[in-house]
């Protein structure tokens, strides 16, 4: 791989920028790998990234239905934070988040990432007791999070409406420190890196059967042929249910639609992220100058990767009355993504009834900013077959269990 | 934009008028039933990507519960029925499995 620099830079602008090569190959399936991943997402490139670098297994292939970083990881509005509650998501937002600062550096990839501060809007009472206790617990997490008052808000948003026509702005729960970053390049970056480990990334090859012996994985058929492996990683966040039931068991999530919008680019009016879960929307503003505007997903199962209009109305509503500024913008593009929704709202990294197979999914609305930390985390599940401090209190089991970990009020599940 | 039948006022509603319930003909467990029997019960909703048999509540019209088959992947709807049943009744199956010859079946 070649090294991008600006002395790369230099050298390629005096040959007409004739000699970039690929950034990753696009090899045909070898027959046996020590380890298949499912999901050439950014959670599945991820966790192949962290098998090579931290486990150093690299005869690795990742498998993909569509196209690199097609699903979710190009859909999502590319938000990055990790001020939740509970102690395990915020460990494992908060390593995601702190792994995101030098990511850039890390891959070799400007992955864009722009820690311009985020903040989580307080409309009712209820809300403003649930993110004064949130920042309490993150200053015990050392997750650095702080409560703005409304003067407060209005100093780091100046474009914000105090005073709504439904709920008034009684404060904010403020992450310096989140912000956004390209969600495209975050799966380049990590194919790339993939890709020079020696890893094969093997786009629109659709997993049809998982196969396997005395209970444990030997491999899986696919549209391109038969594949073996060791370990198989399940990475697949929508679709978790369909390969999971492949694999002969059933796992508690569901599927849903989640839209997301962005207007027409306009000069800078917000420089932070800005969610409003009261009224339902979330707001940054775009390098191109575009707003990246979402929502909350519609209520009912759904895998058509599309969603119903009345919700995108219901998010631009709740965004007009919180910023009258944006009320004449044109939308220019729409689109849905099919997330995977938890009884508890929060992530699967688990073990499965299936010998070495593992699974990493329910992110649901939130699976973006999780990125790395989830890799580092379902890496060393996947090389150790056990799983370390982050993902250990995510196991499948919990649920029969009853050891929730319970973010679905406390955090704002509008992510 | 999804229509669906109310089976108790005969209104076509779309959308906004309804209120959806997850799934239908759920067999509830409480005291006294196994962990596996609770832990189905409470989170291992069918999450099929296909015919999907749900409830729907006709929340800004009559207000009734009633069931609903719908197809998750194409957002095809086969029918909807009164929600005083424990099974989708036998001429709604009939109809689905018309359509979907490769479907393996409600349970």
């Amino acid at each position: 791989m070649r090294r991008y620099s600006v002395f790369a830079i230099a050298r390629e602008a005096l040959r007409y920028h004739s000699g970039w090569g690929k950034a990753w190959r696009a090899p045909e399936p070898k027959k046996q790998y020590d380890v298949i991943i499912i999901g050439a997402g950014g959670h599945g490139l991820a966790t192949a990234y962290y098998l090579g670098k931290n486990h150093g297994i690299k005869n690795v292939a990742i498998i993909e239905k569509g196209w690199l970083g097609g699903g979710n990881t190009g859909r999502n509005t590319t938000i990055i934070r990790s001020n939740y509650l509970q102690d395990s998501s915020s460990a494992i937002f908060e390593k995601a988040r702190s792994l995101y600062e030098n990511l850039s550096q890390d891959l070799n990839y400007n992955i864009m990432f722009s820690p311009r501060g985020l903040l989580m809007l307080a409309q009712t009472h209820h809300e403003v007791r649930g993110y004064k206790r949130t920042v309490h617990a993150n200053q015990l997490q050392g997750v650095a999070t702080e409560w703005l008052t409304p003067e407060q808000v209005k100093k780091v948003v100046p474009i914000i409406n105090l005073h709504g026509p439904r709920y008034p702005v009684l404060g904010g729960q403020w992450q310096a420190r989140g912000g956004t970053a390209r969600h495209d390049a975050v799966a380049w970056g990590y194919a790339r890196a993939c890709s020079d480990m020696g890893m094969d990334i093997i786009q629109n090859c659709e997993v049809t059967g998982v196969h396997q012996q005395n209970g444990v994985v030997t491999g899986v058929s696919t549209t391109k042929g038969e594949i073996g492996c060791k370990k198989l990683g399940i990475v697949v966040a929508g679709h978790s249910g369909v390969v999971a039931e492949m694999a002969g068991f059933r796992l508690p999530v569901e599927s849903m639609a989640l839209q997301a919008l962005v207007s027409e680019p306009i000069k800078p009016v917000i420089d932070i992220v800005v969610m409003a879960n009261t009224v339902h929307g979330y707001i940054s503003q775009s390098d191109k100058g575009e707003l990246v505007i979402g929502g909350g997903t519609d209520g009912f199962n759904n895998y058509t990767q599309r969603g119903s209009f009345q919700h995108i109305e219901e998010t631009l509503r709740a965004l007009v009355e919180t910023f009258p500024i944006i009320s004449r913008l044109k939308m220019l593009r729409q689109w849905g993504g099919i997330v995977d929704m938890t009884g508890d709202r929060s992530p699967i990294i688990s073990k499965t009834p299936l010998g070495n197979c593992f699974i990493n999914c329910g992110w649901g609305t939130g699976g973006f900013k999780a990125i790395p930390g989830s890799g580092w985390a379902m890496a060393e599940l996947v090389a150790k077959g056990e799983p370390g401090p982050l993902a250990s209190e995510f196991d499948m089991w919990r649920f029969k269990e009853g050891r929730f970990i319970d973010e679905s009020v406390a955090a704002g599940v509008a992510h | 934009m999804l229509i669906l039948e109310c089976p108790c006022c005969g209104v076509k509603a779309e959308e906004t008028e309804l209120a959806p319930g997850g799934e239908a003909h759920l067999k509830r467990f409480g005291p006294g039933s196994s962990d596996e029997e609770f832990e189905a019960y409470m989170f291992a909703r069918k999450n099929p990507k296909g015919v999907h048999f749900e409830r729907w509540r006709h929340a800004y019209g009559c207000g009734k519960w009633f069931l609903a088959a719908r197809c998750t992947a194409t957002l095809e709807v086969f029918g909807t029925y009164p929600a005083q049943t424990t099974e989708p009744p036998a001429e709604l199956i009939a109809k689905i499995q018309a359509k979907r010859p490769d479907w393996k079946g409600w349970k």
